[in-house]
């Protein structure tokens, strides 16, 4: 976190994210991001040796349910949500590539 | 386990030319056979009409929150322990990537703190392969593509089904240690058993229930690992062997030739013989992975762990071990009868005092995996002593024993009402005399040491006897006039 974010930082997340920025919003978001990851060293300067990292703000774990089954949802009420459907599925652009 | 392969190919020489030694690491993942999804409630079942076991949390509406499953929890450590991994507080973690396989645009996995770490597993020839990890995550959606023939880089659109997106896997993440295809082949039939023994999951490949990808690279002997391949789409034993040496010698031809491997993912065609490459966007995998904020850590206690190890029942190693130290046979030949549950059957037929040889071979070449549900030990241990005894004959106890499995029969009653009796020594001795008279020639030629006559008298005993007559008992008394 020592470095600052780059423009090509910003340029590869908004990739990933699938956002199309324009060169004006890449400016812009890389100048906010920036402004977020100063505002981060502020605890980063903390003194924070003697305290174990945790993963949760709680301190709580082992939270599970009964393996039992509950009622779904209606499918018609599901598909209707969707943009596209057929044959009691959601139609979606041709997927091109592999699943990750 | 029906899917059995031919291969020669010994461990540790894979069969390969120049000098190439293959290194293979394997990904499973298998699906926990829980009633529910993992973080709801939804169904946990193959085969429903597409989109009717969904929620709010496996559609990733928002506002939904998800919450472990307890069973698919102790299930996913019960195959750790199984597997001897350490068990370690763990975490979930959100693998953030687009694909409509899942709603939410991020799967619910684990990254740096899987649930199991460290483990291994015994092949039948004593072989360990290490484990790096098992961890807990949930499965996708199932897209299926249509337009263009079905096929995925020609598809006109996808339809998507997310009756599967959010059901609890495991995946286990194997050490590259395994070398031969053959090697390869065990891992995955062990592993299965294992899997099978501990009650987690029905581990089927042809139904997608346990999937196996495979990584796979080249070098020379003693060379460090070669660029590795990742095969994808093997659904049987068969396709996991013939896709690694098929992928080995595409990467020596590669080499050989002075190109180099390039590092992808590759899909293995049944049909054609061969991997290919799909067509994907050149992107290295950024997953942007971050623990899971809906989610807590798990943590189990001692007192858990050992519920777990208690639930454990004897793995199909130790399993092999007790069955070959009781019939003086190695744990690689006992592996069939562990394989195919005729283990505890055997063993007590041997306790109680059969002749473990005789055991082995009727286990092996007579019984099928789901037969000795019927089977009673003490009778079938009975059979084996009428047979050694020299009451039946090898053939006669073979049909006795299918009429066994049938009807849970008893042998004596079987043969008797089949007629089996052992026949008096007599009356075979007058057969063998009537034999010896009917081709003179053949006796002289016996006489003179000939045994490939040997098949002529025992041929005409076999059929005056409607082949009742024991093989050995004849050959004997052959012999024995022979010597006058
Ligand atoms: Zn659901």
């Amino acid at each position: 976190m020592s470095d600052p974010i780059s423009r090509d930082d910003v340029a590869h997340v908004a990739d990933l994210a699938r956002l199309r920025l324009t060169d004006d919003e890449l400016d812009h978001f890389t100048e906010q991001l920036a402004a977020v990851l100063e505002h981060a060293r502020d605890v980063e300067a903390l003194d924070v040796a003697d305290v174990a990292p945790t993963a949760h703000p709680f301190e709580l774990s082992n939270i599970t349910r009964p393996d039992e089954v509950r009622p779904s949802l209606d499918r018609d009420e599901v598909l209707g949500q969707a943009p596209s459907t057929e044959a009691g599925q959601f139609r979606v652009p041709p997927v091109l590539g592999e699943a990750p | 386990m029906t899917d059995t392969t031919t291969t020669d190919l010994a461990a540790p020489d894979a069969g390969l030319p120049g000098g190439w030694q293959m290194v293979i690491g394997l990904e499973v993942h298998c699906e926990l056979s829980t009633a529910t999804k993992l973080f709801c409630g939804c169904p946990n079942q193959f085969g429903s009409e597409p989109n009717t076991n969904v929620c709010p949390v496996c559609l990733g509406l928002p506002g939904s929150l998800p919450v472990a499953n307890d069973a698919a929890v102790t299930y996913a450590m019960r195959l750790g322990r199984a597997l001897h991994c350490e068990v370690k507080p763990s975490v979930f973690a959100r693998k953030n990537y687009f694909y409509p396989d899942q709603p939410k645009d991020y799967q619910i996995s684990q990254f740096d703190q899987p649930t199991n770490i460290e483990g291994w597993l015994e092949l039948p020839d004593g072989i360990r392969i290490g484990i790096e990890r098992a961890h807990i995550e949930e499965d996708t959606g199932k897209t299926s593509h249509v337009g263009g023939g079905g096929r995925i880089h020609e598809a006109g659109y996808s339809l998507v089904d997310y009756n599967r997106a959010g059901v609890p896997l495991v995946e286990i993440v194997g050490k590259a240690d395994l070398r031969t295809p053959e090697q390869a082949r065990q891992y995955v039939a062990e592993l299965r058993s294992i899997i099978l023994a501990i009650e987690v999951s029905d581990a089927k490949m042809e139904e997608g229930s346990m999937r196996v990808d495979a990584n796979v690279s080249v070098r020379k002997a003693d060379e460090p690992y070669g660029t590795r391949c990742e095969i994808k789409n093997l659904n049987s034993l068969r396709s996991l062997v013939r896709a690694l040496d098929y992928e080995a010698r595409r990467q020596i031809e590669l080499l050989e030739d002075g190109e180099r491997v390039i590092q992808q993912t590759r899909h293995w065609d049944e049909a054609d013989g061969r991997t290919h490459t799909l067509r994907s966007k050149e992107e290295a995998d950024d997953y942007r992975y971050f623990a899971e904020p809906d989610l807590v850590p798990l943590d189990p206690s001692a007192e858990t762990l050992a519920a777990i190890d208690a639930s454990i029942p004897t793995l199909p190693a130790d399993r092999r071990q007790a069955l070959a130290t009781a019939a003086g046979v190695t744990p690689v030949e006992a592996a069939m009868a562990v394989e195919r549950g005729l283990d505890d059957l055997a063993l007590a037929a041997i306790e109680a005092g059969a002749n473990p040889a005789r055991v082995m071979t009727h286990v092996e070449h007579n019984l099928a995996a789901d037969e000795a549900v019927r089977l009673d030990a003490a009778n079938f241990a009975g059979l084996v002593t009428m047979e050694t005894s020299g009451e039946l004959t090898a053939t006669q106890a073979k049909q006795v024993l299918a009429e066994m499995v049938e009807t849970g029969g008893e042998p004596g009653a079987i043969a008797a009402a089949r007629g089996f009796e052992a026949m008096e020594t007599g009356a075979l001795e007058s057969l063998v005399d009537e034999a010896i008279a009917a081709d003179p020639e053949a006796w002289a030629k016996f006489c003179a040491g000939d045994a490939k006559v040997t098949g002529a008298f025992v041929g005409y005993v076999m059929k005056a006897t409607k082949g009742q007559a024991d093989g050995k008992a004849v050959t004997e008394l052959l012999r024995r006039r022979a010597a006058g």
